[in-house]
């Protein structure tokens, strides 16, 4: 199991050379002169060309990712160009947010669409059950900045109940996690309920019944723990893309996180930001994936006798 | 049935399942009866209706699309299906136990098997879990897996095992009735016939009562004491193996009997019963083996036969072949009652 996930991480070495090549293309072929962005419209022609031999964005495109990898390696990834403060501390300072977002998000998520999944399936065709698919197809249908919106208009204008904006209190948290939830709820609900069909088709759970067993330990022990397994990668496959920044929700909440960050940075053509950002965000989602992986092992004993 | 006592007699009992399309009649006025410590072989064609009525018995028959409609199910004496859900739940496992068809696919793949046996202990006894465990090894042992290899889940054993696993869950509090859906049919011969030692040997030791579903009449002749065969719902005969064996009367018993391939007749071509199976949700009226039937009179498409004893203990229900056999033989003993 060690092993495994030594290598899983050492994995990660041709990721982070691979993705940080593709973005570096694709940044430089990219137009837009990140040196016009930072000094702004009235700078001179001299005050452009000394930023561009400053950062070096005159060499040949190969020299410029050489450069970038030899300080990479050592740990060096730069500074803003807007902030000059170092890239690192700039994506510390916004990933908190972000991964509070993501978690809180993700934990609503789980608490509440397994449950909903599980009573649709065992209730199947039920008032609940339609109910909850109906509820399921608006949540995966509604746009996330829309419902942002009539979230802030009922619970802070209207009712004036929650802030707005912000991320540091509790109860500023609560409106972008639900917004940022819907859709995962959603898609949670249903994962669950089409897993849990089939699994209580299944010939293991009719062997449990014929033990005499409850049909609550039935289905939360032994359907469960089957069909878990499924809605663990669809959280998880979530939860991943959710720490890259959920740029709508960030937005609309006015939330440092890292999406705005990123967006920010891609606006203002900060090669470094952009750079460190995506190699950032491409760890965090192996590591996630990685974490889902071992859950799976966890959950199932057959994928665990693959892990070597 | 006599005097003798029954640990289980299903009167008139009917199976419907509601499909698109129309009711399938799964299981159509079956009447069938077993003595304490008889081995009954329960033979059909795929369809026939055969699992149906074993999860019948279990009241485990999947509601929707399955439903009981009528008859009774008096397992000791008593209509099972007059049971409350926490009767019957006691009664599953406890008295009942069955073995099910596709060792494969009956054991829970993320639990290991010594926990899935201590599951079936813990529920009918009153012992703690480690007691519970310490018996799962113990069945374990008794179906021949070793006691090293308790802790392991179910993808790590192969056909043979899982099946004697699921053997042992069955047993494991000594069931006086054992119902087998065909418990050796996925898996190949040598250990088929291992599986079936393991269980005349178990039945020797712990005296249950069996009903054996089975596809197979060479199965059923090796450890059946009676034999009931099923078409399309109905059982058609029902007699002691010997009696079938040596002087099978209805149609379809015969049919079944001749396409058993001779190993020492040379012949070109398996004899078979003419026709498929009909469709389910639409029997043929009267007697529903009538439009494959060789000896098929204009009568039978239109009356349901009943069941006829031709001999003490002995019954068929074919009107045409019963006459015949009655007035040839000239026994008219059990005909009238």
């Amino acid at each position: 199991m060690l092993k495994y996930i030594t290598r899983r991480i050492l994995f990660l070495l041709p990721i982070l050379i691979g993705v940080s090549f593709i973005v570096f293309t694709l940044l430089y072929l990219t137009p837009g002169d990140p040196a016009r962005m930072v000094l702004g419209d009235q700078a001179t022609e001299e005050a452009v060309r000394e930023f561009r031999d400053k950062e070096g964005l005159n060499d040949p495109f190969l020299v410029q990712y050489g450069r970038y990898v030899y300080k990479a390696v050592q740990g060096d990834i730069g500074r803003s160009y807007m902030t000059r403060l170092p890239v690192a501390r700039e994506i510390m300072n916004a990933f908190p947010y972000t991964v509070k977002l993501a978690l809180f998000s993700m934990l609503i998520a789980i608490v509440l669409g397994i449950p909903f999944g599980i009573i649709s399936a065992i209730k199947q065709y039920s008032l609940f059950d339609s109910v909850m698919m109906i509820f399921a197809m608006v949540g995966l249908s509604m746009p996330v900045f829309w419902l942002g919106i009539l979230l802030i208009l009922f619970f802070s204008v209207h009712l004036r109940w929650l802030p707005s904006s912000g991320f540091n209190t509790i109860a500023a948290m609560i409106l972008p996690s639900v917004t940022l939830a819907a859709q995962s709820i959603a898609i949670v609900t249903r994962m669950t309920r089409s897993s849990m069909l089939e699994v209580v088709r299944q010939d293991y759970i009719r062997t449990v019944r014929a033990k005499g067993q409850k049909e609550s330990v039935v289905i939360w022990r032994h359907a469960l723990g089957n069909a878990l397994i499924p809605v663990v990668t669809v959280v998880g496959l979530q939860f991943g893309n959710l720490l890259g920044g959920a740029v709508l929700t960030e937005s609309i909440f006015s939330i440092p996180g890292v999406g705005r960050l990123m967006v920010d940075a891609i606006k203002m053509r900060d090669y470094p930001l952009v750079q460190g950002g995506v190699l950032f965000i491409a760890v965090a989602f192996s590591l996630v994936n990685l974490l889902v992986d071992l859950l799976y092992a966890w959950l199932d004993p057959r994928i665990k006798a693959q892990y070597r | 049935m006599e005097d003798r006592k029954l640990i289980l007699d299903i009167q008139d009992l009917s199976i419907q399942y509601r499909v698109e399309g129309g009711t399938v009649h799964a299981v159509e006025n079956l009447n069938l009866a077993l003595g304490y410590g008889e081995n009954l072989g329960f033979v059909g064609e795929t369809g026939a209706g055969k699992t149906t009525t074993a999860l019948g018995i279990m009241r485990l028959v999947p509601d929707p699309p399955g439903r009981i409609t009528s008859g009774r199910i008096l397992f000791e004496g008593a209509d099972l299906l007059r049971k409350t859900e926490d009767e019957m739940r006691s009664i599953r496992g406890g008295k009942i136990a069955m073995i099910f068809q596709d060792p494969m696919t009956s054991l829970n793949p993320v639990m290991t098997v010594d926990k899935q046996i201590a599951e079936m202990v813990l529920l009918h006894n009153d012992v703690t879990e480690r007691q519970a465990l310490d018996r799962a090894v113990e069945m374990l042992e008794l179906v021949g897996i070793r006691s090293e290899r308790a802790r392991d889940y179910p993808h790590q054993f192969s056909g043979g095992m899982k099946q004697r696993v699921v053997i042992a869950i069955a047993l494991a509090c000594n069931p006086i009735l054992l119902i087998a859906d065909e418990p050796t049919t996925a898996l190949d011969v040598t250990i088929q016939a291992q599986v079936l030692e393991l269980m005349r040997e178990l039945r020797r030791k712990i005296n249950t009562s069996l009903v054996m579903i089975t596809h197979d009449l060479g199965i059923v002749a090796e450890m059946c004491d009676k034999v009931a065969i099923m078409y399309a719902g109905r059982v058609v005969e029902y007699a002691t193996t010997e009696a079938l064996y040596n002087r099978p009367v209805h149609p379809y018993t015969e049919g079944l009997f001749n396409s058993i391939p001779d190993i020492d007749r040379d012949e070109e071509e398996l004899k078979v019963i003419q026709g498929l199976m009909p469709d389910p949700t639409n029997l043929p009226s009267g007697c529903p083996f009538h439009p494959r039937c060789p000896y098929a009179v204009e009568s039978c498409s239109r009356e349901a036969p009943g069941m006829v004893e031709i001999e003490p203990g002995h019954l068929v229900a074919c009107p045409v072949r019963t006459e015949h056999r009655l007035n040839s033989v000239g026994w008219k003993g059990g005909a009238g009652r």
